[in-house]
């Protein structure tokens, strides 16, 4: 197998938020498959200022699959064929010679496109000021070995903790739902003795903040699960709504 | 010399530069401290309002705490939320003096281990007071809901670290910077939602803007609109990590970059040590022309992989085939008390070594083997999955290799800074009001960080010690009511404005990534793992060509009022270009061997590095100067507490 690939991308470009945008087409020749899928976007990138060109815009910052910042969806998948992993992480090797790919961002409603592949997921944040948090100011807390979680349970919290909050769920949900993005902080702090005593306002505020930020409803398709970088599960989900219930009855 | 250039030049102040450290007995310093000074009373505190820049751990955990307090804070960050700091990427854990493994730790071993580790060369005072607060921030961060990794009885576990011969370090699988990053996250979006902090996301900041010498705001960047904005305080809280993205390889996140320090720099801050820069010894090795970072494997997997090569530099066998005694586990060999474990800086070099000799594995010759068949065969694959199931993922998924079944191969990387602005005991630079926190300062790790220790200090600076010394700036200082009206903060926009102008109308042909490759490859090979008088001026020689080339030479497609990933990069390489030059000058000027700064004239026979305590005990602190002839400030590293003695790991 040779070690460079051709490829025919097709790639969103908009120029700001007022612009309707459409598809460019790129020809890209001798890509090496040891390189990551963003560092083909930079030689593709490099090659268009040379020409005289727009570069692609795009998002990351870690590019080791941690901090959430990238993500875009290739060929109608949030972040790509590989599963539980971020298009930083995505390496070459991966595709054909020859293959043409489709590269769009992350699409849904509360999710602004800034430019190109880059979009606004600010309202993440206002979701989880509405109680994605512990009550704790600096200073207050007791020492660490007071409070006793069980193994377990701290595992399961850490599972859901694990989300970078990058938006491919709610770009693959048909809903645009931000179901797990907030289920998943709801489920982590409630598996914890120090955030179980806020359980009821929590979820109270960020499923409502959900819902204000104009994000759909979960009817359960589950194509967030299967395009988690990070493998958070929709039990998450199951969480929440458990926990939402309990606040009614 | 090369290139027949003259030496680069730079003038020795003559006055000593003044910590302003507490008297007393080290144990009692900061406690005495908290007592005897000032603070401001909880009604005015809602009066001040106090400018955080960046929101890593450093900055989040202050923004978050000064919020609680009740001042007023407005919080910046470049990344779209402050969740994504470059914290974030921390892996392996946070040290703390806990004893709960009984093992022998106190506060005082803490201390000596991160003095010992940093080669002699940080505050004894920082440090000291660094090891007692550990402890709160366990406390604090268990209270917000970091899941810390935990026994069947429901406590606390810990694991080891490199420089270290007690199990202090708190972890979360291998995303501990992730967990501590999103607890003061937490925090931090619980005071947006008082409207205790306004958030600022999509911000860079390009300018400190000074009134009557003290900082009283900031000249930033929106990213998204290209707008440019001002913002004034009370005082300036800068947190905007380190600068390893000056080598442009490195485990940093692509956005990390020296412009905030190096423009409060042009306006007065010293920078401390630049030339100490951490090299990582566990990265994944390189692997072509386009690579655009480099991904570090967390030290923590050195509790139970072995590092080797095989003896012998013709074997070409796959390392299956490579029966143990023909393996050289070098590590081990060479440091038998602390083996795997010893110290970055130490293991970083003693692998260089082995790749000098020729006996790096292909197809670069730069990689040793990091090997857990012995772990795995002692403790089960399901209890290493449990350890670092992740980091094998995440090597797995880079590298195409399995960790399971083939070791992992790894090589050094540039990590961590642990020079940067100056700062006295209450962490302000020489700028009055502008206070300098986590890695961006210079202050506690010396010469060479221990691993899990700069998620401790980026969280001891927010929550616990800014806290103290900024009321004791405000209750101490009067302050006159300053408007972004004014001219100070019209004439540092209209610099900045005029700045990125500049970089537009360069209408050069080379590209931000081809002069940042070009900058970085120099810093590696003449400013970095190991140093020498004709390297470095080497480099002080090439450097000055590239940033001409830069400024001559540059393209930038696209405008400054709309995202503009390019013209970003080019502003912070223009200022990478200037701090490469510093740092290779401050190498030059050390002449002796302290923990991450190698010069290879200056070394033991055994090849371990040479201080020379008599002329280099001291910090360098560099002041800018319009002509580029910067001022050596000296600040006297006097230890009181403790001997300095060579270190000595075997």
């Amino acid at each position: 197998m040779s070690d460079v690939i051709s490829l025919n991308l097709q790639v969103w470009k908009q120029s700001s938020i007022d612009d309707p945008g459409s598809f460019e087409f790129y020809s890209v020749k001798d890509i090496s498959i040891h390189i990551s899928f963003l560092e083909m976007l930079d030689v593709v990138n490099e090659n268009l200022q040379k020409e005289g060109k727009d570069p692609i815009a795009f998002d990351s910052d870690c590019r080791e699959g941690i901090c959430g910042t990238c993500g875009f969806v290739i060929d109608g998948v949030a972040h790509g064929p590989l599963a539980k992993t971020t298009v930083c992480q995505l390496h070459m090797r991966h595709f054909e010679d020859g293959q043409t790919l489709v590269i769009e961002p992350f699409r849904a409603t509360p999710f602004k496109v800034v430019k190109d592949l880059v979009v606004d997921r600010g309202s993440f944040d206002i979701i989880i000021q509405a109680g994605g948090y512990v009550t704790v100011s600096t200073g207050n807390a007791p020492d660490a070995n007071n409070i006793l979680i069980a193994k377990d349970n701290a595992e399961d919290a850490f599972d859901s903790a694990a989300c970078i909050g990058c938006g491919a769920c709610v770009a693959s949900c048909p809903n645009a739902s931000a179901a797990l993005f907030t289920s998943a902080k709801i489920s982590h702090l409630s598996h914890l003795p120090q955030g179980k005593i806020e359980d009821d306002q929590r979820v109270k505020g960020m499923v409502e903040a959900m819902d204000d930020e104009g994000f759909g409803n979960c009817s359960n398709h589950a194509e967030c699960e299967a395009v988690c970088p990070k493998g958070i599960s929709i039990s998450n989900i199951a969480l929440m709504r458990r926990n939402l219930i309990k606040t009614i009855l | 010399m090369a290139g027949g250039s003259p030496e680069k030049e730079f003038v020795e102040s003559v006055s000593k530069l003044d910590g302003r450290l507490p008297s007393g007995n080290l144990e009692d310093k900061w406690d005495k401290y908290k007592s005897s000074m000032k603070i401001v009373n909880p009604a005015n505190k809602r009066k001040f309002n106090i400018i955080v820049v960046g929101t890593g751990l450093a900055g989040g955990s202050a923004a978050a705490t000064l919020a609680e307090l009740g001042y007023n804070v407005k919080s910046f960050c470049i990344q779209d939320t402050p969740r994504r700091a470059h914290s974030i990427a921390a892996q392996g854990g946070i040290n703390a003096a806990k004893n709960y493994q009984n093992d022998g730790d106190s506060v005082h071993r803490l201390f000596i281990d991160t003095i010992k580790g940093g080669d002699y060369r940080a505050r004894e005072e920082n440090v000291h007071r660094l090891a007692e607060i550990s402890t709160n921030i366990i406390d604090q961060c268990v209270a917000q809901g970091v899941p810390f990794a935990r026994d069947y009885g429901g406590l606390l576990t810990n694991r080891s670290f490199g420089g270290s011969q007690v199990s202090r370090t708190f972890y979360a699988r291998g995303q501990t910077g992730q967990q501590l990053l999103l607890g003061a996250y937490s925090s931090m979006m619980r005071q947006v939602a008082k409207q205790q902090i306004e958030m600022f996301p999509n911000r860079e900041m390009l300018d400190v803007v000074t009134v009557n010498d003290r900082a009283r705001g900031i000249v930033v960047r929106n990213l998204k609109t290209g707008e440019l904005e001002t913002h004034s305080g009370d005082a300036v809280l800068l947190c905007t990590g380190g600068f390893g993205n000056v080598y442009f390889l490195s485990t940093n996140g692509k956005a990390s970059n020296a412009s905030a320090a190096w423009r409060c720099h042009k306006k007065g801050a010293f920078m401390a040590n630049p030339c100490f820069a951490q090299i990582h010894p566990t990265c994944i090795p390189t692997s072509g022309e386009y690579q655009s970072k480099l991904t570090l494997m967390s030290e923590s997997l050195r509790n139970d992989g072995r590092v080797w090569v095989p003896k012998s530099k013709d074997d070409k066998r796959s390392p299956a085939d490579i029966p143990e005694s023909d393996r050289d586990n070098f590590l081990e060999r060479m440091y038998p008390a602390y083996g795997n474990l010893v110290p970055r800086d130490v293991g970083s070099r003693a692998i260089k070594k082995m790749c000098d000799e020729g006996k790096g594995l292909d197809p670069t010759g730069r990689a040793v083997y990091l090997d857990f068949k012995s772990a795995i065969d002692r403790l089960g694959k399901k209890n290493i999955s449990d350890k670092y199931g992740n980091l094998f993922d995440m090597y797995e998924t880079i590298t195409g290799d399995s960790p399971y079944s083939t070791p992992m191969k790894i090589y050094p990387a540039i990590h961590y800074i642990m020079g940067g602005l100056w700062v006295d005991y209450d962490l302000m630079s020489t700028v009055p009001g502008l206070f300098v926190l986590g890695e961006a300062n210079f202050s506690d790790h010396g010469a060479n960080r221990l691993g899990a220790s700069a998620l401790m200090q980026g969280l001891a600076d927010g929550y616990f010690v800014i806290p103290n010394t900024l009321g004791n700036y405000l209750a101490n200082t009067k302050l006159d009511p300053v408007s972004t009206t004014s001219e100070e903060f019209k004439e540092a926009k209209n610099d900045s404005k005029e700045k990125t102008e500049e970089l537009l109308n360069i209408k050069g042909s080379s590209t931000v990534l081809e002069i940042h490759r070009e900058l970085g490859g120099v810093m590696w090979d003449l400013v970095g793992m190991a140093r020498t008088k004709e390297s470095l001026q080497e480099a002080l020689d090439k450097i000055p060509k590239i940033k001409d080339k830069f400024w001559n030479d540059l393209y930038l497609p696209g405008e400054s009022n709309t995202l503009n990933k390019n013209l970003e990069q080019a502003g912070r390489l223009a200022d990478f270009l200037e701090l490469g030059e510093l740092m290779a000058l401050d190498a030059m000027n050390r002449e002796e061997s302290c923990g991450a700064h190698f010069r290879e004239e200056y070394q033991t026979e055994e090849g371990e590095p040479l201080r020379n305590d008599d002329k280099y005990a001291y910090v360098s602190a560099w002041e800018y100067n319009e002509n580029n002839i910067p001022i050596l400030h000296k600040e006297n590293l006097d230890y009181k507490f403790v001997k300095m003695t060579q270190r000595n790991y075997k």
